[in-house]
């Protein structure tokens, strides 16, 4: 369906091309002229549409392209569901998320760095498919023997097929060509990685596929832009927002997309407050309806995870120690739920004692001295997360033990109950925060110094207010130097277990790090009476647990002599990550990304920036080169979720993993497409019709082919292998040891 | 042609004595009575050393930065005539009357004062009234942190000094499109912005903003069709991109040509670098073989320079049987990396297949692939390794000097020497040049340095342990022969006299500038500092505000005392401005695209090309800090201020509001006041400013 005209010698041909017969897509690439007639560049809008066709099924008309589809389809689901129960035993994380699964079947509260959303997923397949949540999850390599454990894997594998089915619709809404949907499709189809992290229960396929949805429905929104407020405009922009919601509460790299999509109505609103023929009014309706869209919508779903995750989870369990007082108090099982106590703090009374900055720790002392070179070499104060004996203190008066209450005003010596030695303070320099003074344990069996009092202080109290247990906030200042009690938040090195620093600051300001409450509290000679808590409020809940998942996420430092993958390893394919087995009787599965598809997309990534300045060079000296503008326009827009996704990575400090790059591999690919299709369809600038046409399609050959063959190779990667390991000769995959770092 | 030489000769030159003034009040700011305090001031303590090393010429490595500015304040203390003899150890310290501190403190404070001068003249090339010049020169003139800053050996007034060079010559080559001596000014930016990163890293950032602009100005020329723009083009690269990379490699030339004697900071550098160090190992390893062969005495050194340099290492003692932790040990002779000079670093390379530890003749060269026995030379044991776990890092095998206890252990004492950074597969085994492996024969693991220090048993020690996994690129599996001779003795008694003999014989060996070059850069850049919190150490967002002050000095006995303090309200004006552009700017923006035109275009690109230099410049002199994580202060904030000092009196001019900011806060940098309890407390404006009392 082509008539290209040759342009005699010059190297700058525009080639006209006959609009296309079917009636969607002469209304698409009138919408692609009037989208481009702004820049002047009507030659080579429609020289992007798919004009091209070789072989039968890459044309486009409808039957076949739902042809093509369907083979995506298909595909993606055989390799992605084939051998999915494979390996019988757990896999790397799925000891985490498995277990987290788990949790919400037994309602049992626990911890996590990331949002509920894909652990709630998880646990309902699981639930759903006859698993009982009794599956311990202990340690990867558990066999999983009666329990019913495919249907987890098997929800993780079937959103991890639609990955290039949307891939595929992405890349060919954005260009108009099948070749380029055809090339992204079978780079991601055929990619051993894609397909491995696909088929176990883990957060990254439930995430990738929020991902993808969430830039499809973009996509598909962006072409409806010229039908504004029509029912499809709203589908898309509603279902951007859904899956918005939906990446951000599997993990906070939802928020990548989110920026990706944030942009891109940036961009798009600039664009309707430039075109001088709508109205105000109307520029505030498109403003408006893309705030419910894309803010409120997404806002509501979140919170709504969120309140589900909190409703569901109602039962005691590991997770607790890391929330406030109050929040544990909603716990069935915690010893605050309906917890019944001495009311108010008295001498002789054994407690714990709860800073009140969110996810502030209990007041904590061990048998291990600051190391030398950090102030006083005398015992640890620290501040810890989890439920403890050493959490325990003894409550003195200065002098001798009379049972009394404590009141505001009263000087208090704290004994820390397991190593007799009473809460310390002096003028040396904190370990971390150096403007503030160190705290210590100090003395033996409660005999100590001046510097071991504190007087108690009730925020908003006056002298003689008892201290109520639980709900007063209470400030210990210390005696000698005028410095108070403070919980600075920054994790000790390794010295001090990674706990969190303990200082005596000598700023007054009230702040929640400098103020505690009395959580557990135990006088054999006082009356216990019930405590109705106050019950936190909903939104109370939903900071605090954000603020903690924060500090977690900050948290997972890199160990030291753990391996620690760099984020310049990942676009290299550098090295991967074993998911199962070691040694070589072992079932071994090791995330590894195809080496010919990665390759290509870095390559593609280099000539990327090559093609676009070359195009962009041109475009300014006032000649324009056909598919510049799909290039240039949807490219970028690729290369800049590849960009999002990747980039932030170089600035966090937290542990990172071969795994992390997946959302940026799915960009780049869908960018290779792109990029090799412009440049097969460049040819013409080198040779005469007949010729550059043979090129083309031996390019897409050899792409395909190479893509095929290097699948056949490495497939074991993610179908497993057992046998000798890869560096040993005798070896299946003796010679795919492409580079040393590789560890099969 | 002839030109006519026309009499009379007249020279017609015009004085703008508005900046001869605020030039001459610059001066007297920055310069007067500099050498008082008499005493060591805030950072000086820590450039004052590498100040007193140029003078002697030994080399040092300083990770906070490249060597200009080091070497600007060097030529100072060399023009005084400063013959590096202080002890800088500490703040406050007196200077004796030998050392010219005036001239120490000379260049920084000029180029400080000439930063006046040279904003005046910026705000000028940025097409506003001479107005605006005075009070953008005047802002700078009067703002006491950068007169502070000015005053000591510190490097911020040079980095300042150079960025404004940069830019004030770049914006004059850009407004003076048709002539030819343009290109010497744009020659010029270059040149400055090299020396702006010579001084310190964050030059970079002004750099950047700099050859952003200039693109921007290139790719609109590449738009004009009416001009042939290579040439252009080329020009621009050279000069903004080509000529910078030279000149801060000149840097490195300089600072490397000066400093060629050995010193406290050999230690971090490979053993190569060392050997072209006079002094230090030059002198022990002038004149040894090259070639490692059968048969040579040798020390090993960790490629690793973390924690610390050491070199591999045995002696008599043993593994403890069980450790503190309940594992058991193969109970063999310990092998560790010993951070000293020590006999028992030296090992003897053998033939498996021979007995004798003599160098035969010809000596028969160790190559890439050869599998070698190591003998420790003062004990005799074979450097072994068995599936035992090592003592610290459980997950590795223990490396041991091979006893047979007759339990069934047989020694596992073969490694396979694997050169990493040959040329050819066959190449031989180079003293200080070659970096080597040493793979295990039996389990393929690599000898490798822990980096963990081991228990008393192990007398503190570092841990050397052999790994399995092999990982493709670790500094801490590399080992280099620093020490090596040829072995002679053939008896036990006389091999040990043979050890304990200093190595000597004559030949010199040199390193190329490149590979020097490359090697102390990436030292600097990799090495760690601790980063610990300092007591006025402060986070970027409280720059704006002014949270914290820094307290440079204090008088021995009385309440005298210098801080670093920003003037309160200049400091205010600056952030306000900024405020307001960024307002104004998204109201014209927004507008414009409405199709309302407020400014007519050259007045709107005149507001664009002063949001560009002076908001962009503060953008990336500041947002950089909020992702960094080393201990940072209030100073690093003074480059960022300088743009928007140059931003407020323009946006003042073009607002047509003509108010000017003009008080002062100048008692806190007149050092030698002494101020009572009570002044003092009244200068206290924030709470957080510490401003130190003495007891009486």
């Amino acid at each position: 369906t082509t008539s290209p005209s040759t342009g005699d010698t010059s190297t700058l041909r525009h080639r006209r091309t006959v609009p296309t017969s079917s009636e969607t897509l002469q209304t698409l690439s009138e919408d692609r002229r009037s989208q481009t007639a702004e820049l002047d560049d009507t030659q080579s809008s429609n020289g992007t549409s798919a004009h091209f066709s070789p072989g039968g099924h890459f044309s486009q008309d409808p039957q076949s392209s739902r042809v093509v589809l369907m083979l995506v389809a298909g595909l993606c689901f055989a390799t992605r569901l084939y051998k999915i129960t494979e390996p019988p035993h757990v896999c790397w994380d799925e000891t985490h998320f498995g277990k987290m699964g788990s949790y919400y079947i037994n309602r049992t509260f626990f911890f996590d760095v990331h949002p509920p959303l894909a652990k709630m997923l998880i646990g309902l397949a699981g639930y759903m498919t006859g698993y009982d949540g009794t599956f311990p999850f202990g340690k990867p390599g558990d066999k999983y023997e009666h329990h019913n454990y495919w249907g987890m894997r098997g929800l993780c594998a079937v959103l991890g097929s639609f990955l290039p089915i949307f891939a595929y619709v992405i890349v060919q809404d954005l260009s108009r060509s099948y070749t380029a949907a055809l090339i992204t499709a079978t780079l991601l189809i055929f990619d051993t990685g894609c397909i491995t992290i696909s088929q176990y229960i883990l957060l990254d396929p439930i995430l990738l596929f929020f991902i993808m949805a969430a830039v499809l429905s973009m996509v598909k929104f962006n072409l409806q832009r010229f039908r504004p407020f029509t029912s499809y405009w709203w589908l898309w922009l509603v279902l951007t927002g859904v899956n918005l919601a939906g990446a951000l509460g599997v993990k906070f790299v939802g928020l990548f997309v989110i920026l990706l999509v944030g942009l891109n109505t940036v961009w798009d609103l600039w664009r309707i407050l430039g075109d001088l023929s709508l109205s105000l009014v109307e520029i505030s309706k498109h403003f408006l309806a893309r705030v419910v869209g894309l803010i409120l919508v997404p806002l509501f779903l979140y919170v709504t995870i969120f309140a589900v995750h909190f409703v569901v989870l109602n039962k005691s369990g590991p997770g607790d120690g890391f929330f406030s007082s109050a929040f544990q108090s909603r716990l069935i099982g915690n010893n605050l739920h309906n917890a019944s106590m001495p009311e108010y703090l008295a001498y002789g009374s054994t407690i714990t004692v709860k800073n009140l900055r969110i996810a502030g720790g209990y007041l904590h002392s061990h048998w291990h001295l600051y190391p030398e070179g950090v102030g006083a070499r005398q015992q640890q104060v620290t501040a810890y997360l989890h439920k403890d004996y050493n959490n325990v203190w003894l409550v003195h008066k200065q002098d001798n033990n009379a049972s009394d209450l404590v009141r505001h005003g009263d000087i208090i010596r704290l004994e820390h109950k397991e190593t007799t030695r009473n809460l310390h303070g002096h003028l040396h320099e904190a370990p971390l925060t150096k403007k503030h003074f160190q705290v210590t344990g100090y003395g033996i069996n409660g005999t100590g110094d001046t510097n071991d009092l504190w007087q108690v202080e009730v925020c908003g109290g006056q002298k003689g207010d008892v201290v109520k247990v639980l709900r007063s906030k209470i400030r210990f200042l210390h005696r000698a130097t005028g410095c108070v009690l403070y919980s600075s938040g920054k994790t000790l090195p390794k010295w001090g277990w990674e706990q969190v620093e303990v200082t005596c600051s000598p700023y007054l300001k009230e702040t929640p790090s400098s103020q505690w409450n009395i959580e557990d509290h135990i006088n054999p000679k006082l009356p216990n009476i019930s405590l109705s808590v106050l019950k936190p409020h909903f939104l109370e809940i939903l900071l605090e647990s954000h603020i903690v998942m924060i500090r977690g996420n900050s948290g997972l430092k890199p160990k030291d002599n753990e391996m620690n993958s760099k984020p310049w390893h990942w676009p290299i394919n550098y090295q991967g990550l074993r998911f199962s087995g070691v040694n070589d009787t072992e079932y071994r599965v090791y995330l590894l990304g195809n080496p010919v598809v990665w390759w290509m997309n870095l390559a593609s990534l280099g000539l990327y920036p090559i093609m676009v300045a070359v195009a962009s060079i041109t475009l300014q000296r006032g000649f324009s080169l056909e598919h510049s503008l799909v290039l240039m326009r949807e490219g970028g827009l690729l290369l800049l979720g590849w960009l999002l996704h990747y980039a932030p990575f170089y600035t966090m400090g937290r542990v990172l993993y071969f795994h992390h790059y997946f959302p940026a591999m799915l960009f780049s690919s869908m960018l290779t497409g792109i990029t090799f299709d412009v440049l097969l369809k460049s040819t013409d600038l080198l040779l005469r019709p007949p010729y550059s046409d043979w090129l083309q399609r031996l390019g897409q050959m050899v792409l395909l082919f190479s893509v095929l063959y290097s699948f056949y190779l490495f497939h074991p990667l993610s179908y497993g292998m057992t046998g000798p390991l890869a560096h040993e000769p005798g070896s299946a995959m003796a010679g795919q040891k492409w580079m040393d770092s590789w560890e099969f | 042609v002839s030109v006519m030489l026309q009499l009379p000769l007249v020279v017609t030159t015009q004085v703008d004595l508005v900046l001869v003034l605020v030039s001459l009040l610059a001066f007297w700011t920055r310069l007067s009575r500099l050498s008082s305090p008499n005493a060591v001031v805030f950072d000086e303590v820590y450039y004052g050393q590498f100040v007193s090393l140029y003078m002697k010429r030994v080399f040092f490595i300083d990770d906070s930065g490249p060597p200009l500015g080091h070497m600007i304040m060097a030529l100072g203390a060399y023009l005084g005539e400063f013959d590096g003899n202080f002890v800088w150890n500490r703040i406050g310290a007196e200077y004796p009357s030998s050392v010219s501190v005036w001239s120490l403190r000379l260049l920084p404070a000029v180029c400080g004062a000439l930063c006046v001068p040279l904003v005046y003249l910026l705000t000028l090339e940025l097409k506003f009234c001479h107005l605006s010049a005075l009070g953008a020169s005047a802002l700078l003139l009067l703002e006491n942190s950068l007169i502070v800053q000015s005053r000591f050996m510190l490097l911020e007034s040079l980095l300042i000094f150079f960025v404004l060079v940069a830019l004030l010559s770049y914006l004059k080559f850009h407004n003076h499109p048709n002539s030819w001596f343009r290109y010497c000014w744009l020659l010029l930016s270059g040149a400055s912005c090299a020396a702006a990163v010579g001084v310190k890293y964050m030059g970079v950032f002004s750099y950047l903003l700099l050859v952003g602009v200039a693109s921007l100005h290139t790719w609109n020329l590449i738009g004009d069709r009416t001009l042939s723009v290579c040439v252009q083009c080329v020009c621009r690269a050279v000069c903004l991109l080509v000529v910078p990379v030279l000149l801060y490699v000149f840097w490195f030339y300089l600072h490397l040509t000066l400093l060629h004697r050995s010193g406290p900071h050999d230690q971090l550098m490979s053993s190569a670098f060392q050997a072209s160090l006079e002094g230090g190992l030059s002198r022990i390893t002038q004149g040894q073989p090259l070639d490692v062969s059968y048969g040579s005495q040798v020390t090993l050194r960790s490629s690793a320079s973390q924690p610390i340099p050491c070199w591999l290492h045995s002696h008599k003692a043993n593994y403890p049987i069980r450790y503190e932790n309940g594992r058991g040990s193969s109970h063999q002779q310990q092998v560790t990396c010993y951070p000293f000079k020590d006999v028992n670093n030296w090992w003897i390379i053998k033939d498996a297949g021979r007995q004798e530890l003599v160098v035969s003749s010809p000596p028969r060269p160790v190559r890439h692939g050869d599998v070698i026995q190591l003998v420790h030379g003062m004990t005799s044991r074979f450097l072994n390794s068995h599936d035992v776990a090592a003592p610290m890092s459980p997950h590795s095998q223990e490396v041991s000097g091979y006893i047979d206890f007759n339990v069934s252990m047989a020694a596992q004492n073969l490694w396979r020497v694997d050169i990493s950074n040959r040329e050819a597969e066959s190449e031989s085994w180079k003293t200080i040049m070659s970096e080597v492996r040493l793979v295990h024969v039996n389990t393929s693991a690599v000898l490798k340095l822990s980096g963990v220090s081991l228990p008393d048993w192990g007398f503190r020690q570092l841990e050397v342990v052999a790994e399995k996994l092999f990982k493709a690129h670790s500094s801490s599996l590399g080992w280099t022969v620093e020490e090596h001779r040829y072995g002679t003795s053939q008896e036990q008694k006389e091999r040990e006299a043979e050890l304990h003999s200093p190595t000597h014989i004559d030949v010199d060996r040199k390193m190329s500038f490149w590979a020097k070059f490359l090697e102390l850069q990436w030292k600097m850049l990799t090495v760690k500092q601790e980063d610990s919190e300092h007591k006025y150490s402060s986070s970027p967002l409280e720059w704006i505000t002014m949270e914290t002050n820094i307290a440079y000095w204090l008088h021995s006995s009385t309440n005298a005392q210098i801080h670093l303090i920003g003037n309160p309200v200049s400091w205010g004006v600056a952030h306000l401005s900024l405020l307001a552009y960024q307002l104004l700017a998204a109201v014209y923006l927004l507008r414009r695209r409405r199709g309302l035109k407020d400014l007519p275009d050259g007045v709107w690109a005149q507001f664009v090309c002063l949001g560009c230099v002076c908001v962009g410049g503060w953008l990336v002199n500041f947002v950089p800090f909020l992702l960094m994580e080393k201990t940072l202060f209030l100073y690093h904030y003074l480059p960022a201020l300088c743009y928007l000092h140059l931003l407020s009196p323009a946006l003042l001019e073009h607002t047509h509001t003509h108010l000017h900011a003009r008080t002062l806060y100048p008692v806190l940098h007149r050092s030698t006041h002494q101020l009572s309890a009570s002044q003092l407390q009244a200068l206290k404006w924030r709470d957080s400013w510490d401003i130190l009392y003495r007891r009486r």
